[in-house]
């Protein structure tokens, strides 16, 4: 298959443009007569808008409109919808809260909309707001979901919804969990917090807005697929036919979720440069990104394990509230139930089990996906109770994860919450991981660590995760003249490369150089539909959807081929970029069949340039998995952890380019890592973001992140065409609970038996003074 | 930002007669806490003195037993020099552990000081090494140039030109760092002056201050058990999202223990 095929650490082709500063953001991009938005926001977290005095400020120098809630209103601007609203106990179909993109009548979190300001400069824009008079009258704010769901609590939302619980969702089975409750030997329970985290993407949005002469609509801004915001702008927001809106993205520096949402100031540009007929650009400065991307995780949780008493694992029982912020964000309803809730089995036979959420609405930035949405929730919680459990009968954890894993033999396997998984060889990937983290000898380690009076902890996870499911991927290839093909796919790189490897497997099938080919991508007027990137489903997918197109266009030269050469169809064979009369040596090279089908007579189905558009639908979704061991050493006196060692072992079916994995597997686990020990976006009671800048929120760093030693086992998928599994997210997932649980183990040592994240120094010495019985 | 004048002195008198020359003038170092003070339309200044081509705040000279380091020295240079490291090699590791790389090339020690930020590094040296702050018209003397939370004995307008470190015998700097911002939680300085010997603790405080139950502790038996025990109250101490006041009193006495140790 020559140097491009599958398998293959093709290095990345947008390095070049991005590592010297030559790549095209949308903040990089100036339109003739483009005019600029400020958005005036809320201080209050809660409060009713009794009145809004915006003349003065339309008065002012350079001041061009100035919108308001109601302003919209009178335009007709619908409010932004939402994508999925799971399914409640009580049957009943929920709504999305109205969401107006300019706060009309009351205010609900601090951050949110309030006026528009737009003028020919960002600093007119700005000082202008500074006049804007705004009577507000504060209502109760409820911050937290204990809060939100306490009686007498404000309801954000009266009189469509009359409290603060959105809704209440269940899957598996309560009776059959009831009863394996009963019979259990041992019952192991926990409360964890998973926190809510800033998705801090490097880039932070931006959006111009333009409007041509028959009123079409053109939005350039960072997305992950800019089909989606077309169809949410189009159905719900312009009650307008797609065609009159074009979505246009650029380089995207990093999204994690929260850019495949549709936000506020994306539907401002939008209204605005309609009604001004002119362009309008925002770019949000780090203080807007903080306080309006859409936050991730956010969940509390109450969970129990029947087990018995040789470890076997007889049911699981989860309870949690999911907050979805002051809002419905596209999915933020659907995160904490249908896509995380299902995966509370874990790696493990479970042979009961019942998963309960209420969705809570708080004042609070709306939440939504997170670079694994839900799955991370769902890991964090399984390995932290496995991990109690194990602690609680004595038994190793690694022995009782072990007992119960789900055997290479049982696949596909249907958990009791109804997911049917797809291949794994759990045990093999584990016993890879804890032989090269040399996990048998901790016991030395640990005791070198204590003559030096710190605390050696070794903490695994075994995660497995959901994704590449759903929807399908239809690109457009075809040649040009000169034998220069162009994919056009609707997934939306972001970061990881895609435009590499996409170009890569079509390379390696047609033998023919990279450079020979162009991957267009974000814009829906040069590519005809596409379902976005995420969930980790671009290479599972889109891949699959490239391959089987090539296949396609492979068929379509092999006609071609035949009729050049006076030969049947199906003895030609293509290898090595000629197309051959099998067992013989008369073939055509590839360019000739293209030049062919150009200018000569073309048989039936073969197309201009060999042009196809077949769509890929994945016959389910896959279940990347895989194993993580974290060694850290924690410094009684202080509370810091330092990273000794961390081993992955991670089975993501087959590798297209291990390299440009390797890169998702580092960066997801440092994402990982970071909500374990540093991140969090912390509000007070008043509703106020405390964490609003760099200098509160901690990120990871070079400095406090290891250096990982990654390495993979393949077992393929059946459930698409490359046998890929997907890698965007797993690194997030396994590495959250592996340090969490490195920490914890540490910590036994002192007699420390729980901690919530972020397990910061202050958090860590505070717990070792309380487990010692000290004040802290 | 709010539209504001900007100008480059080339020498004292000009800046000072700049700065009277306004009606809200500001003088700009390094621009590190200043600029994104404008950024956030926190401050309004009709005039940015920029302090940059002022040959009089330039340079580290090391004279007998003092290190002279001007005004506009930023952290990386300090950290740089291999004057300041060889005579007093505490002070140029504090400078090297200042915030990041990019804070280092910018951010200056009279920036700093004039700052008088509570997490702040170099408040503990100034007051462990009985430092002297030299204006264009006075010198100040340690004990007397921070006197609160962001607050200093310069008047309005009056510039910090240069510091004095008086040499000590030996000191040594240990910091524990808040994760997200890397100012210091706590800072603890202990050095062996002439005066005897001396433990600064900032980030802890509203302010820089002494620990006087440690200093007589280390006069009598200079080891780590001597001052590990010595509990600093926690009434007076800051509070915040990454450290309590119980906490950052623990962490003085821990601190200070390792400094001790890296000296010895
Ligand atoms: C991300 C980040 C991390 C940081 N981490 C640390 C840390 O770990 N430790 C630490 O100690 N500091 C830290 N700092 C502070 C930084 O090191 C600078 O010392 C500080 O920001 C001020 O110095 P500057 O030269 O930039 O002053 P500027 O921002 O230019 O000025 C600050 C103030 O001092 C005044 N001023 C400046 N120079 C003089 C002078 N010569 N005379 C009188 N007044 C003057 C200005 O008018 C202004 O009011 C950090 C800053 C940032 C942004």
């Amino acid at each position: 298959m020559g140097k491009f095929g599958v398998g293959q650490p093709v290095r990345r082709v947008e390095d070049q443009r991005f590592l010297t500063g030559t790549g095209r953001f949308t903040d990089d991009i100036n339109v003739d007569g483009q005019l600029h938005l400020y958005v005036l926001r809320s201080p209050y977290a809660h409060a009713e808008i009794r009145k809004i005095d915006s003349a003065a400020a339309a008065a002012a120098s350079g001041v061009v409109a100035v919108f308001t809630g109601a302003d919209f209103e009178t335009l007709g601007v619908g409010p932004i919808p939402v994508a999925a609203i799971p399914p409640a106990n009580d049957g009943v179909k929920r709504t999305a809260p109205f969401r107006p993109a300019i706060a009309t009548g009351r205010v609900r979190y601090v951050g949110e909309p309030v006026v528009g300001v737009v003028a020919d400069t960002l600093a007119n824009a700005r000082d202008a707001s500074e006049l804007i008079e705004i009577d507000y009258a504060e209502l109760p704010v409820a911050a937290t979901m204990p809060d939100a769901l306490a009686s007498g609590a404000t309801a954000l939302h009266a009189p469509q919804y009359p409290s603060n619980l959105l809704l209440h969702w269940a899957i598996g089975d309560d009776a059959a969990t009831k009863e394996a409750f009963a019979k259990a030997d041992k019952i192991v329970a926990i409360d964890i917090v998973n926190t809510r985290i800033s998705p801090t993407a490097i880039e932070p949005r931006a959006v111009i807005g333009e409007v041509d002469a028959n009123g079409r609509i053109t939005l350039t801004l960072p997305t992950q697929g800019g089909h989606g915001q077309r169809r949410w702008l189009a159905s719900s927001v312009l009650k307008v036919p797609e065609s009159q809106i074009r979505i246009v993205t650029p380089d995207v520096g990093g999204a994690f979720g929260m850019k495949n949402f549709l936000f506020n100031e994306t539907v401002i540009c939008a209204v605005a440069a309609r009604e001004l007929k002119k362009p309008v650009k925002w770019t949000a400065d780090r203080s807007e990104s903080f306080l309006n991307d859409v936050h991730g995780r956010d969940q509390l949780s109450h969970a129990e394990m029947a087990l018995t008493k040789d470890g076997k694992f007889l049911g699981i029982r989860v309870s949690s509230l999911g907050n979805v912020g002051a809002y419905l964000s596209q999915f933020g309803a659907f995160i904490p139930t249908a896509a995380g809730g299902a995966m509370h089995c874990g790696a493990y036979v479970f042979p009961a089990a019942a998963v309960d959420v209420k969705v809570v609405m708080t004042n609070t930035t709306p939440l939504d996906a997170y670079r694994g949405a839900g799955r991370p929730e769902a890991a964090y919680l399984v390995e932290r109770l496995v991990e109690k459990a194990a602690r609680e009968l004595g038994i190793p954890s690694v022995e009782l994860r072990r007992r119960n894993f789900i055997k290479p033999e049982q696949f596909p396997f249907k958990t009791a919450l109804g997911q049917t998984y797809d291949s794994g060889r759990y045990e093999e990937v584990m016993d890879a991981a804890l032989t090269r983290a040399d996990y048998a000898g901790i016991a030395a380690r640990r005791a070198e660590a204590k003559t030096r009076g710190k605390l050696r902890g070794i903490g695994v996870s075994y995660y497995v995760e959901a994704c590449a499911g759903g929807s399908g991927e239809q690109p457009v290839l075809s040649f040009d003249r000169n034998g220069k093909l162009t994919i056009r796919i609707g997934t939306q790189n972001n970061g990881q490369g895609h435009e590499t490897v996409y170009a890569q497997l079509a390379a390696g099938l047609f033998d023919m150089e990279l450079e020979d080919i162009t991957i267009i991508q974000g814009d829906t007027d040069e590519v005809p539909t596409g379902n976005g990137t995420g969930g980790s489903r671009s290479i599972p997918v889109g891949g699959s959807a490239v391959q089987l197109n090539v296949a396609k266009m492979i068929d379509q030269g092999k006609s071609l081929a035949a009729e050049m050469m006076e030969a049947a169809t199906v003895d030609v064979e293509f290898a090595d970029g000629k197309f051959r009369i099998a067992g013989t040596d008369r073939a055509v090279g590839l360019k000739d069949v293209i030049a062919a089908s150009f200018d000569g007579k073309r048989p039936d189905g073969v197309t201009e340039g060999l042009r196809v558009s077949e769509n890929f639908n994945p016959s389910g979704a896959t279940f990347p998995n895989g194993c993580h061991v974290c060694e850290v050493d924690v410094d009684p006196e202080t509370g810091t952890v330092a990273f000794v060692r961390y081993t992955i072992q991670d089975d993501l079916g087959i590798a297209v380019n291990p390299m440009t994995m390797a890169g998702q597997i580092y960066g997801g686990a440092v994402q990982g890592l970071g909500q374990a020990l540093y991140e969090e976006a912390i509000y007070d009671s008043t509703g106020q973001l405390l964490t609003g800048s760099f200098m509160d929120y901690c990120m990871p760093r070079a400095d406090n992140t290891p250096s990982f030693d990654f390495a993979y086992t393949e077992v393929p998928t059946p459930r698409n065409a490359l046998g890929a599994k997907g890698a965007g997210e797993a690194g997030t997932i396994g590495a959250t609970p592996a340090v969490a649980n490195a920490v914890l183990d540490a910590l036994a040592a002192v007699g420390v038996t729980h901690l919530d994240m972020p397990m910061t120094p202050l958090r860590i010495w505070q717990a070792i003074q309380s487990a010692q019985g000290k004040a802290a | 930002m709010y539209a504001f004048d900007y100008t480059r002195p080339k020498d004292l008198a000009a800046a000072a007669q700049s700065f009277a020359g306004s009606d809200e003038p500001v003088y700009m170092a390094g621009g590190q806490t200043l600029i994104p003070t404008l950024k956030q339309r926190l401050r309004r200044p009709s005039l940015v003195v920029d302090l940059g081509a002022l040959p009089e705040l330039k340079g580290i000279a090391v004279a007998g037993n003092l290190v002279t380091i001007g005004a506009m020295a930023t952290h990386a240079e300090v950290a740089a020099s291999a004057d300041v490291r060889r005579a007093i090699p505490a002070l140029a590791d504090l400078a090297q552990h200042i915030g990041d790389p990019q804070v280092r090339n910018r951010g200056t020690l009279g920036g700093s000081i004039a700052n008088a930020d509570p997490a702040a590094d170099y408040p503990a040296a100034i007051v462990a090494l009985g430092a002297t702050v030299y204006t264009p018209t006075r010198s100040i003397a340690d004990a007397d140039f921070f006197t609160g939370m962001f607050e200093t004995a310069l008047e309005p307008g009056e510039l910090v030109v240069k510091v004095a470190f008086p040499v000590p015998k030996r000191a040594a700097y240990m910091k524990f760092r808040n994760p997200a911002s890397r100012y210091a939680i706590v800072g603890v300085m202990v050095a062996e002056t002439a005066s005897g010997i001396r433990v600064a603790v900032t980030g802890a405080g509203p302010s820089v201050f002494r620990v006087p139950e440690m200093e007589a502790a280390l006069a009598k038996s200079f080891t780590a058990d001597a001052v590990k025990a010595i509990a600093v109250p926690v009434d007076d101490l800051n509070a915040d999202l990454h450290a309590t006041a119980e906490y950052r009193a623990h962490l003085i006495g821990v601190m200070a223990a390792r400094a001790v140790v890296a000296i010895a």
